[in-house]
């Protein structure tokens, strides 16, 4: 038995045998316990180590599967990311069925987070850009459904990144010559700037994040909330992969005021853009650009705190998109459109759902008692040290998005006199949503309750863990 | 064998020009077919001609599966563009013209930088690397879309060749191709149901 075998392979496998269930309800319950049991072993089974199981049986998990010479492990360093990835991946299954898209999500969503993982743990890292190009063309599927006819969004997200592909391909083979040379600084600039390039494409860094938008407002919040949680969280990780392994790029005197200034832009265009919207999906997108926004901050403030503000992000981030995107679907599919004209005066027909979207929206955006708030607060804490125009831009976006947080809230009470209160809306919907938000109150009540699963994340990385 | 590399950048031109002006998808797919064997003869330069085939052979699994996904779905009626030369095509070509002035400029700069490596894969590769970003900057078809984005790969793995000749590398790039193939079929026919449905 190894640790690349269950955490990969199983998910693997689950993923095929996802399809078979013909009931919503029970691929949705199925994924999501498979993920909450992969989550489980991951925190609970040690890796490496023999486990006694009788007087004449012990079980060792190995740590490595070598395919076609290459080799693929799973540290017990690598065991809080798995659960954190595999828990956060249970929620989302779990919703999928209220969402109306859990045939879709459970299979192709176990298989894209699987692939994702081999990416993390992939030897050599390099070949991590080819198998995270394997997981976004399997996640074409689930962002355009077979029957509708594929939109603008879909075709700029598979463009955009396909071509992250090459630009890392290249740099890893650049960054090998720089290991080599270290003071050839013409290379090390190249492999600096390709690299970037790459990572532009994939993280959707300003301005190559416009199918996020147009994708959100085509296809189903809840799969494009999927692919906005997961895709930005792994590319960070692998990013993290390149810092902790290349020191010199650890060390590079630009990386911080690189990483600030690619964060501020997507921080400050999203906020501004997301002020003018009149779509509750592209509002969500732009909020989601908002928090890899924040992510990159969190990286620029890597020699003061280490990675424990990137990390303290993950889960509020992961939880508030879960949460909105669960509400924006349901909404969706019982009204047909998100725009302003659709929804106004909603609140009356869905209190707990459009609840969700506002909790979601407001916590997205660091409102004290909600779960956004620690982490965005110990952000700009750090933004600040670095300068009074560095924390404005920041706060310019987030007084963008709290604008379209105002001007969401007006039109959603703006309901006809006579209109009475109803309850729209399946029991499931409305208890999950009911769920969700009192977790995102919980968070930002006592954050100390993620502390467990924070505080061996960063151990991850040992060269960035201090 | 120089003259030969120097025929297929020749090639690799003439079939990235023709895609970028060709409405037609037939000839769109043919050309994406010929460009492969430009492709197939810049690599085999780095590579053993075993390995440089499995380009060819990909790519033209490729067209075929784009071909027959394209084939059975209705005809679309042409459009008057097609049949306006003037309009669009000449854009294309000005377009064309300047990014492979940009080519020319830049190929001995790249060639300089990376040690090992001819001018013809230079060429041919950005000529494939250019031109392809020119027609995904111009279309918002899912066919169009795919095939420039496979002509891009099918450029940077001119270049990578030079650099990398793991077994693996070609075995997962050769997948990636595979893969955008039947994800350009799968976009193809999302909808149709739907639009015949309407049009009943």
């Amino acid at each position: 038995m190894n640790a690349p075998l269950i955490w990969i392979g199983i998910p693997l496998i689950l993923a095929i045998l996802l399809w078979l269930p013909s009931r919503t309800k029970v691929t949705a319950f199925l994924g999501g316990i498979s993920a909450l049991f992969l989550a489980a072993s991951a925190w609970f089974i040690p890796i490496d180590t023999a486990i006694r199981i009788s007087d004449a049986l012990s079980l060792k998990i190995a740590v490595s599967i070598d395919i076609l010479g290459r080799q693929i492990s799973i540290t017990p360093a690598d065991k809080p990311l798995l659960a954190l990835l595999y828990g956060m991946a249970a929620i989302w299954f779990f919703g999928s069925s209220a969402a109306g898209i859990a045939r879709r999500l459970v299979p192709l969503g176990m298989g894209i987070l699987a692939l994702f993982i081999a990416s993390l743990s992939v030897k050599p890292f390099l070949y991590a850009a080819l198998i995270i190009e394997t997981a976004i063309l399997i996640a074409i599927p689930l962002l355009s459904p077979p029957e509708k006819k594929p939109g603008r969004g879909v075709i700029r997200f598979l463009i955009y990144q396909t071509l992250a592909m090459p630009f890392i391909l290249f740099a890893g083979w650049l960054l090998a010559g720089v290991e080599s040379s270290p003071g050839d600084i013409e290379l090390l600039t190249q492999a600096a700037t390709l690299l970037a390039l790459g990572f532009a494409f994939l993280l959707a860094i300003f301005p190559l994040y416009t199918w996020i938008p147009i994708l959100m407002e085509e296809a189903s919040p809840y799969a494009v909330g999927f692919i906005l949680w997961l895709l930005p969280s792994v590319a960070l990780l692998f990013a993290l992969g390149f810092l902790d392994r290349y020191a010199w790029l650890r060390n590079f005197a630009q990386l911080p005021a690189a990483l600030r200034f690619a964060g501020l832009l997507m921080v400050g265009t999203a906020g501004v853009w997301a002020a003018f919207e009149r779509h509750l999906g592209r509002i969500m997108g732009y909020a989601a650009i908002v928090n890899t926004g924040f992510s990159l901050l969190a990286l620029s403030l890597l020699h003061d705190s280490q990675l424990s503000a990137f990390f303290l992000l993950m889960v509020p981030q992961g939880l508030g998109l879960a949460i909105w995107s669960l509400s924006l679907s349901i909404l969706k599919l019982r009204e047909g459109s998100l725009n302003f004209k659709k929804i106004q005066g909603m609140i009356q027909q869905y209190p707990i759902i459009i609840s969700g979207v506002l909790v979601a929206h407001f916590s997205a955006i660091g409102l004290p008692l909600l779960a956004g708030f620690p982490p965005i607060l110990a952000l700009f804490e750090g933004l600040a040290k670095e300068g009074l125009f560095t924390a404005s831009w920041a706060a310019l976006g987030i007084v963008g998005l709290l604008t379209s947080a105002f001007r969401t809230l007006a039109v959603v009470v703006m309901s006809p006199k006579d209109s009475t209160w109803e309850m729209r809306g399946s029991w499931l919907q409305n208890i999950l949503i009911g769920i969700g938000i009192v977790l995102i109150l919980l968070l930002g009540v006592f954050p100390h309750l993620i502390y467990p699963i924070l505080v061996n994340l960063p151990a991850t990385f040992e060269h960035l863990s201090g | 064998m120089q003259i030969i590399s120097w025929i297929a950048v020749f090639l690799i031109f003439v079939s990235t020009l023709s895609l970028l002006i060709t409405w037609d998808w037939r000839w769109s797919l043919v050309h994406l077919a010929l460009l492969y064997l430009g492709v197939f003869w810049l690599t085999q330069i780095h590579w053993t001609i075993s390995m440089a085939a499995i380009k060819l052979v990909t790519g033209w699994m490729v067209a075929t599966i784009l071909g027959i996904t394209r084939a059975a779905l209705d005809p679309e009626p042409a459009s008057a563009l097609e049949h306006s030369w003037s309009h669009g095509r000449l854009f294309r070509i000005l377009a064309a013209a300047l990014a492979f002035l940009l080519v020319i400029s830049v190929t001995p700069t790249i060639v300089k930088l990376l040690p090992g490596i001819g001018i013809p894969e230079v060429a041919g590769s950005l000529i494939l690397m250019v031109m392809s970003l020119l027609l995904l900057g111009l279309t918002t078809e899912p066919l169009q879309a795919v095939i420039g984005l496979l002509t891009f790969l099918a450029g940077f793995e001119i270049i990578y060749a030079a650099v990398e000749n793991a077994t693996l590398v070609a075995a997962l790039l050769a997948t990636i191709n595979l893969g955008l193939a039947l994800v350009g079929a799968y976009l193809l026919t999302a909808g149709t149901d739907e639009e015949r449905g309407a049009t009943e």
